[in-house]
């Protein structure tokens, strides 16, 4: 069985902002994560880009506005590439 | 990145867990385990989330373990805050404690001529400059089409211009190497295939910039080029670029080429700081060949101009251009000596022959300790050595024993067996003496005089035998730039272990009371070059040594007693009283440890970071030894120093 998207997002996003994955849900967002800046949000996008080799379009970059939303966008685009 | 694509699922489970042991390790206080495994981890997984993880860690690490402390300031017209984190890591990965400062956008004209600005606070040992093409030479970017020719022509002199005058100014205030990125070319010229039908077409012109700058790096000490033109062309324009984050983020880069972004800037960095590989150590079958020599036989193995051997080929002209570099290379085979030795010798499709290998262990010992032996016979220490073996189990055998080893992890397919050896940054040099490019013939004769030293009875009759002769003479133009080498690379016979820059010796040779010596060696069985340096100034009566050292391949043999002699001499001559040196003790200097005490010194003071010994001048002398031809030199080194190219 393979790993969930929303598992590699969670553990992507641990490494990214710093904080145990077991604490990144799928409700964490800038307002729960002290560390989401504008800076930390690109690196999380170039690391979404980098795993899944995706290009994001900037209006996919707009819904990234927290992680479940991440992992359900990652999800979209890997099933419309199919 | 060869491969951007997911991991798989096992392969995430571990990364995880190897994330909470590189945690548990740190807790428990086994730092330098924990720094291994974070070194493996990135090699593993270089990506964006793991680099964050690794420069977090690092931070946690660095003042635990042995690492090479190092200073860059990246001044710039683009984001580069997502390349610095793999950088870091990338750093870290071949012993690098890497401090970063970031300039503002585009501010770096006002950073470099202001004397006070933060660049110069922070104190870089290395600045990069990199700036793109839009920004430097906006004429010949978008709007090309819009200028004349005269006017187009006129915008790249300016950009010279505008360069040299940004260097000097930066050469008034920091002697920190400097990095500058070439130019780009647009990847669709305004003009279509007519661009490239003249010379002052968008991309002549940028060439010609390129091409200028080059020029003008080579008029300072310490600047060096960065083809980014080149580096875009390697990985292809259209990968590397991202509009999107361009325009919106103002990221050039594409998200699975930052981190090769991250990589050129740590082969500019890995000479810069020293941690140069200096020996690689290579495996035979399947490596150096394919096939196995003991059974396959001569006619058996594959090696030559045709599919597969070829690849085999362009390994072994990728070490060839090592050796040209001045690293050695050597042999560390599981083999039958005669059947090793007979391809080496005969094969007829070999490149690499015995005679390129400084040592060679073809035997079935273990493989960690033909390399502990290698470095012995070779007079390096283990971490100035790196491995190279088809045979994974055989990489981490050597990992595991001698972790200050740098052992390359080849790829699967021998087709990209150059490639992993190209581009190993602790190949990078950033310049060539002379000596770097004759070290593997005189390592040759190196071997002939360790066979005739077992014929003497006492080590003056070798002494008598060898007909040693040295050159003594103060810095020159023509020497800085070795001498300047010798003080980074040497680490056994050093008895202050002070590494100095180009720029740096170039400073210290125009101070008043500054002397600084340059030793040349030369035996009958040729010449060893410039093995040795020293540094002295005076203050008062007393001269005191700020650097001696000398190259391991000449200890033992008296060199540094006639050296010694001179400084002793010229300094009563002077009119000094005493000269002093300190003795500054690194885990790998011992050699050096009683070289003052031997030669008649007392010890004046010691305190935690080592020992200061003074040589009374009007009771005692040192003497050179009667077997040395002692020849001086004389030259006028500060004004050569300051001929030879502009401050």
């Amino acid at each position: 069985m393979t790993e969930s998207t929303f598992d590699q997002v969670r553990s992507i996003a641990s490494d990214i902002f710093g904080i145990p994955a077991d604490k990144v849900t799928a409700e964490s967002s800038p307002e729960t994560i002290e560390n989401w800046d504008s800076m930390q949000h690109l690196n999380l996008v170039l690391a979404i880009e980098e795993k899944f080799a995706l290009q994001l379009e900037p209006e996919d970059i707009e819904q990234m506005k927290n992680i479940g939303a991440v992992a359900a966008l990652v999800e979209k685009l890997q099933s419309a590439a199919r | 990145m060869s491969d951007p694509v997911s991991n798989s699922t096992s392969a995430e489970g571990n990364l995880s867990n190897r994330r909470a042991q590189i945690d548990g390790l740190i807790a428990e206080s086994a730092f330098d385990e924990a720094s291994r495994r974070l070194s493996t981890l990135w090699r593993r997984d270089p990506a964006t989330g793991t680099a964050s993880f690794v420069t977090s860690r690092v931070e946690q690490l660095r003042e635990k373990v042995a690492l090479t402390k190092f200073r860059l300031a990246i001044l710039r017209s683009f984001t580069v805050e997502p390349i610095v984190p793999l950088l870091r890591a990338e750093a870290f990965a071949y012993g690098i404690d890497l401090e970063v400062h970031v300039g503002d956008f585009d501010t770096y004209v006002q950073d470099m001529l202001d004397g006070e600005s933060s660049l110069y606070r922070f104190e870089p040992d290395a600045v990069v400059m990199a700036v793109r093409t839009d920004r430097a030479a906006p004429e010949l970017w978008r709007d090309f089409a819009d200028y004349t020719p005269e006017a187009a022509q006129q915008a790249a002199e300016r950009v010279v211009k505008g360069y040299g005058q940004g260097i000097a100014a930066f050469r008034k205030h920091s002697q920190a190497a400097l990095i500058l990125h070439s130019l780009e070319r647009p990847s669709a010229a305004a003009l279509g295939i007519l661009d490239d039908q003249s010379e002052t077409g968008q991309s002549g012109l940028i060439r010609q910039i390129n091409r200028e700058l080059r020029r003008v790096a080579t008029e300072f000490r310490g600047v060096y080029s960065l083809d980014y033109d080149a580096l875009v062309a390697r990985h292809g324009s259209r990968q590397w670029h991202d509009e999107r984050k361009w325009l919106t983020t103002r990221l050039p880069i594409a998200a699975a080429y930052v981190l090769e972004m991250a990589r050129e800037w740590v082969r500019f960095i890995v000479p810069l700081s020293g941690r140069t590989v200096k020996v690689l150590a290579v495996d035979l079958d399947n490596t150096l060949w394919g096939g196995v020599i003991g059974e396959d036989g001569m006619s058996g193995i594959k090696v030559g101009t045709e599919y597969p051997g070829a690849a085999y080929q362009a390994l072994q002209r990728a070490l060839l251009d090592l050796s040209r570099k001045g690293i050695l290379l050597a042999v560390s085979s599981k083999n039958n000596p005669d059947d090793a030795m007979e391809a080496l010798e005969k094969h007829p499709g070999m490149l690499v022959r015995a005679k390129h290998f400084a040592a060679l262990r073809i035997n079935w010992t273990d493989k960690s300790q033909n390399l502990r032996e290698i470095a012995d016979e070779l007079n390096v220490g283990i971490d100035a050595l790196a491995f190279l073996d088809d045979n994974p189990f055989e990489r981490e055998m050597v990992r595991a024993a001698l972790p200050e080893v740098t052992v390359i992890d080849l790829p699967g397919n021998p087709l990209e067996y150059a490639s992993a050896v190209r581009n190993c940054a602790g190949f990078e040099r950033l310049t060539l003496s002379a000596e770097d490019q004759q070290r593997t013939e005189m390592y040759a004769a190196q071997k002939q005089r360790s066979g005739a030293e077992q014929n003497f009875q006492s080590k003056e009759d070798f002494f008598r035998f060898l007909e040693q002769e040295a050159e003594l003479e103060p810095v020159s133009a023509m020497t800085l730039a070795r001498v300047a080498q010798l003080t980074q690379k040497t680490n056994q016979f050093n008895l202050t272990t002070r590494r100095y820059t180009e720029p740096q010796v170039a400073e210290m040779a125009k101070l008043p009371h500054w002397h600084i010596f340059s030793i040349k060696l030369r035996d009958r069985f040729g010449d060893h070059g410039l093995v040795g340096v020293a540094i002295t100034h005076d203050e008062g009566e007393q001269c005191e040594v700020d650097t001696f050292l000398l190259s391991c391949r000449v200890i033992g043999r008296t060199v540094e007693t006639a050296l010694l002699a001179h400084l002793a001499e010229s300094a009563a001559q002077r009119g000094c009283k005493h000269l002093v040196g300190w003795f500054l003790p690194t885990k790998k200097n011992a050699p050096a440890r009683d070289f003052y005490q031997q030669h008649g010194f007392e010890r004046r003071e010691a305190n935690g970071l080592g020992s200061l010994w003074s040589l009374d001048l009007q009771r005692s002398a040192v003497r050179c030894p009667d077997w040395i031809k002692l020849n001086l030199k004389h030259s006028n080194s500060t004004t050569e120093v300051r001929a030879g190219r502009k401050e």
